[in-house]
Order: C-alpha cells, then structure tokens, then sequence
C-alpha cells in the first residue's frame, strides 16, 4: 500500500525499532528494568518525547509547558473511563483530540511571540492550567486528591453494551484484557510504534522540511512565499496530541489523574529527555525517555543500607565518608545526578547520545572502511 | 510594458526623508539598475517592494495589484523573489533542500500540510531543485550543508533558491558585493543568462562594472530622490549624477 511506503533504510530502522520495543521485557531484564511499571513508563514517556521532538527539535520552538498537554489528556481518559466505558480506546481517542485542542488555543497565542518569550508565555499557560486544576476547576479535577474512578459512575457505553462490573471498583481492560502489567504494557508499546511511525513520515515529509526551515531561517521563508505561523502552529497542535495521547494512556494504566502532573518540573523533564537524546533526531527522543526514567529507578531505589554494603570492602572510617558523599547522589538525591549527567552530555555531546552513538559508529566504520574509499554515509558534524 | 510601477513614495524614519515622491516604472522583460550613493534610499525602496516595510504615503504596483498591505510571503506568491545584501538561506541544511524548499512553495502554496509524503519520492521537484544547482554551478556540493559554503557561493545559492521559483520580478540587492573578481564575472554571466530568459530584474549594485554590463536601464538615486533615469550610455555623462556623486568631478 502506498501509505505505508518508505524506502529500505527506513523500513529496517522501523522493524528494529519495533522488534525493540516488542522485546523490551527480555531485553531489559538483565539490567534490572523488565518489569511492566517501568516498560510501561518507557513507552509512555516515549511517546510524548517523540511529540515534543515534532515542536522542539523540527521547528526549534522550545516549549515549557507541554505537561499541560499531558495532564489535560490524563483528565479526558479518566473522564471517558467514568462517562462513557472502561475501554481504553475511546479514552486515549479523546485524550489525543483534547490535547490537541488545548494545544491549538494555547500555541494560538503562545505563537505570537519567538525564541525566550515563547518559553515563557507556554510555561505561564502550563503553570495557569495546574492552578486552575487545584483550585477553581476542582469539580472538574478534584483538586488536590485527584481524579479517580468509582462505583456509581454511569459508563453509559458499557450500560449500553451489557457490561456490568458489579460491586468491585473497574479497572480499564481492553475487551478483557486487564490494563496493568505486561497487558498494559504492550498496548503503550504498540501506541508508542504508531507513533514513531508517524514521526518518521512527518519527518522524512515536505511538511517536515518546512519545519526544519521554521528552525533555519524565518525570514527567509517569509520571503520564499511561505507562511511560517500555520507551519509552527501545526506542529504545536501535533505534538500536543502526542502530548494527550501520553497522558491518557498513563490513565489507561494507572486509573488516576492528579494536577501535578501538569506542573512545571514535568513540562522540563521532557526537555531534559529530548535534548539528552538528541533532539531533531527520530530515535533520540525515545532514547532520553527511556534514560531518564532508567536512572531515575535506579538511583532513586539506592538506599544507604545498600551503599553501606557496596563499600563494604573499604575500612570503616572511609566507608562512612564513601556512603555519606555518594548517598547524596541517589534516593531523594538522584536529580543532582541528573543534573550533573545532563551538563556533561550538552558540554561534550550536545547533540545528545544520538550524537555519541554515531560518534561510534563513524569510528567503527574509518577502521573497517579504510581500503573501501570512503563508502560511509556522512553523519553531521558536532554542532559547535 | 510596466510590470512594476511605484508612484509618489514617501517614507519618513524620525527625522530622515528616505524617500521623497519617487517614481519609477520597471518595463517588463528588461533589467533595471538603481544606483545611487550610500543612504541614497536604494535598500529602503527595496524594502517597500517586498513588504518589509510599508511607505507612508504612496503606491507600489506589481502586475496591476498593489504590494502595499500584504504579507511578505504573499508578496512572494505573486511572483517577486528577492535575493538579499547578506545572504539569506536555510543555513542548517543541505543545498539541495534549499532549493527544494521554494520549489516547493511555489507549487503548493504558502502552507500545505503535505505531512505523509516523502521528500524522496519528490522526483520532479528534485531534478528541478538539481537543475537549478548546476545552472548556478553547485551541483556538486548538492548534498553540503549550507553554512559551510564560501561568502560567493552563499549568493549563487540564494540565487538558485530565488530562480527555481521562476518569479516574474527578481529584486537583486548587491549581487556582487564582496565577490572576487572573478566569482563577479560569474555572476553577471548567469544574471545575463537569467536576463535572456525574459525574467525581469531589479539591480542595486555599487559596481558600475557590473552595472554597465547588465542594464538596460539605470535609475539614480540621491537622499531619497530620483535624480536621474535613462539609458546606461547616458547616464556617465549626465551633470547632476556627477554632481551626486562625485561633488561635480568627472565619472
């Protein structure tokens, strides 16, 4: 079929992808991450990495509140789930189209302005939108506990079709599949490849070459004929469906929606992931995702009793100074090694870890391509 | 015939008349020198043409429609390509995408959400774009970024970007300066050849070596105001272009 068309490089990079993600929980076991909660977090955050990216790394409009994207799609699927059917489908459906639409009006303004205060007006948005949702939206939001499901809730597409859940609390479940776990897993890793499909087509796309113009150079494609807000505007309502999407299926797997998830630390986080990755990359973004919600596991389940035990073979007096530095890095602590692992990736790499890998690959392919005059394909240089 | 017709402009920055009531008709097919000393108005009346500015007073029209009120980018679609003083091009991308880029604009307009395409699978606009890079003698470099190329080359590619869209009026501002002699010579022999393609052009050039090889008509301009408008081979030995000039010394 044509839609589906690509040309082979492309097609290989998506059945990898893809093979990758289906084989997520054999493949991370051995580094302590093939567990269903954390796979189910990889593929989420994926996702609303790789809508990002569509804004940020194509047209280079650094937004600082598309976690309200992602609150607001949390909001709509918990909203589906107590209105219409516990049915994922049409949850995260309405959770895509509302994300959309908030990011239509919320880019409709934002827009107006460039660069810094562009930042600011969509952080200002995002921050808007959290207040709201703890204080005068609160019967729409319950405040501060949060949305949640309950017995009573009418479920008038599942009334309609005969499903009663009887006297227990629903969970969503795919027509009987249960939304948690491995279930829950594989419907985000299958969202998460359409996804990453979408974005390969937007990118490889004329459109996505106008928003790398976006990025380039404005002014020169006022004078080219081309209007630069509709193109901008698009990929803001994109990647805020992205966004939507995300947040709904977060519903999906965990039936709950609270305000902080809209709140500006996450709208940032989503930075950190795209730029560690390598943002204007296709895979960067999905790649930061999943490495930050690695390490945050894992240094923030450090606790000073297993420290005390990992330099145990130092002599008491060393080991007490060891785990006291080091304890200040993990557990609660573990953003200061966030922190310090982002500024040696934007000092040394700051195209990401995409850029490192190709690093890799470009010295791998000089060594074995040395006789062959030169075959391999050109990699950017550093960004410098 | 006129393509392009400015009437009694004005425009007035604070306490500076840029502009005093010029006129000029730009004949179609032809190509139109505008000299002038520095801060004579040349580059502001650029401006007006393509709507990075707005005189104050004044008409501006292209092929019977006004430019005055609307947007660059809509300026752009009715067929006035501008090529600029400093280079402006998509520096972060291939040559080849920059070119594509307006072939692009030209054929589907000023937005299209063309989102499920391929670029690649864009066979006809890629052998345009390819074409146009081998008329301007970048074919090679096709797959180079364009930041990386030399000041000269910057310009040829500008040009490209501005002829792929085969527009009814180019506007040149300085095509040449801070070329080498040589890159120079390039450049009028590919203006000529543009020229025998009938697409009319908008000169302003400091280089009268370059003027006088390309015009067929030369407008001067003096603190805002046409002084003098005639044939190349008359305009060395008018008195008040001398005067403008030179203080009255022999050009």
């Amino acid at each position: 079929m044509k839609i589906f068309e690509m040309n082979k490089s492309d097609a290989i990079l998506f059945l990898c992808f893809s093979a990758a993600i289906l084989a997520g929980p054999i493949l991370l076991t051995p580094i302590g991450a093939g567990y269903p909660d954390l796979l189910q977090k990889f593929a989420i955050f994926g996702i609303f990495a790789l809508g990002f990216n569509i804004l940020f790394g194509l047209t280079g409009y650094l937004s600082f509140g598309h976690a309200a994207f992602l609150g607001v799609g949390s909001y709509t699927a918990v909203w589906t789930f107590k209105l219409l059917s516990m049915n994922p489908i049409p949850a995260i459906i309405l959770a895509t189209v509302v994300g959309g639409l908030f990011a239509a009006a919320i880019g409709f303004v934002s827009l107006r302005r460039s660069g810094i205060y562009f930042s600011i007006l969509t952080l200002a948005f995002a921050q808007m939108s959290y207040n709201l949702a703890y204080s005068v939206l609160t019967p729409i939001t319950n405040g501060e506990t949060g949305l949640q499901l309950a017995q009573s809730d009418p479920r008038v597409l599942d009334a309609a079709f005969g499903r009663d859940y009887g006297a227990v609390l629903p969970s969503p479940d795919f027509f009987g599949i249960s939304m948690s776990g491995y279930p829950g897993f594989y419907f985000c890793a299958i969202m998460l490849i359409i996804c990453f499909f979408i974005s390969m087509r937007i990118f490889r796309s004329p459109f996505g070459l106008m928003l790398r113009a976006v990025k380039s150079n404005q002014n020169r494609m006022n004078y080219t004929g081309l209007n630069t807000r509709p193109y901008a505007q698009a990929a803001f309502v994109i990647s805020g469906m992205f966004a939507g999407l995300a947040g709904g299926l977060m519903a999906v797997t965990d039936p709950l929606a609270g305000a902080e998830r809209m709140q500006w630390t996450a709208s940032g986080e989503i930075v950190l992931m795209t730029i560690l990755g390598g943002s204007g990359t296709l895979l960067g973004p999905v790649i930061g995702a999943g490495a930050i919600k690695y390490f945050e596991n894992i240094f923030s389940a450090f606790n000073e009793g297993i420290l005390m035990n990992a330099f145990s073979f130092l002599p008491e007096s060393l080991q007490h100074l060891a785990v006291g530095i080091t304890s200040l890095f993990v557990g609660e602590g573990w953003h200061l090694t966030l922190g310090a692992l982002f500024m040696l990736i934007v000092i040394f790499l700051p195209g990401g870890l995409m850029e490192g890998f190709n690093r890799i690959r470009n010295r791998f392919l000089k060594r074995s391509g040395d006789g062959s005059g030169g075959t391999a394909d050109t990699v950017p240089a550093a960004a410098e | 015939m006129s393509i392009l017709s400015v009437e009694n402009v004005n425009k007035r920055f604070g306490g500076l008349q840029a502009l005093n009531d010029v006129n000029l008709e730009i004949e179609a097919g032809t190509v139109h020198a505008i000299i002038g000393p520095n801060g004579a108005g040349k580059s502001t009346l650029l401006n007006c043409f393509v709507g990075r500015l707005e005189p104050d007073t004044g008409t501006v029209t292209f092929d019977g429609k006004s430019l005055l009120g609307i947007k660059p980018h809509e300026i752009n679609q009715t067929g006035v390509s501008r090529v600029f003083q400093t280079p402006e091009i998509f520096g972060e991308l291939t040559l080849l995408e920059n070119v594509m880029i307006p072939a692009f604009a030209k054929r589907d307009g000023a937005f299209t959400m063309n989102a499920w395409g391929s670029v690649a699978g864009e066979s006809d606009m890629y052998q345009k774009a390819m074409d146009m890079l081998d008329d301007v003698g970048l074919a090679e470099k096709s797959n180079d970024i364009a930041e990386q190329l030399s000041r000269g080359d910057k310009r040829r590619l500008e040009l490209a970007m501005c002829l792929v869209q085969e527009p009814k009026l180019l506007l040149l501002d300085e095509p040449t300066a801070g070329m080498a002699r040589a890159d120079t010579n390039n450049t009028i022999d590919l203006m000529k050849r543009i020229a025998e393609r009938g697409v009319t052009m908008v000169v302003i050039e400091h280089d009268m070596h370059v003027v006088f090889s390309l015009a067929d008509k030369i407008s001067v301009l003096a603190q805002g105001t046409v002084i003098a408008e005639d044939l190349p081979e008359n305009i060395k030995g008018n008195p008040k272009v001398q005067e403008a000039y030179l203080g009255g010394a022999h050009l």
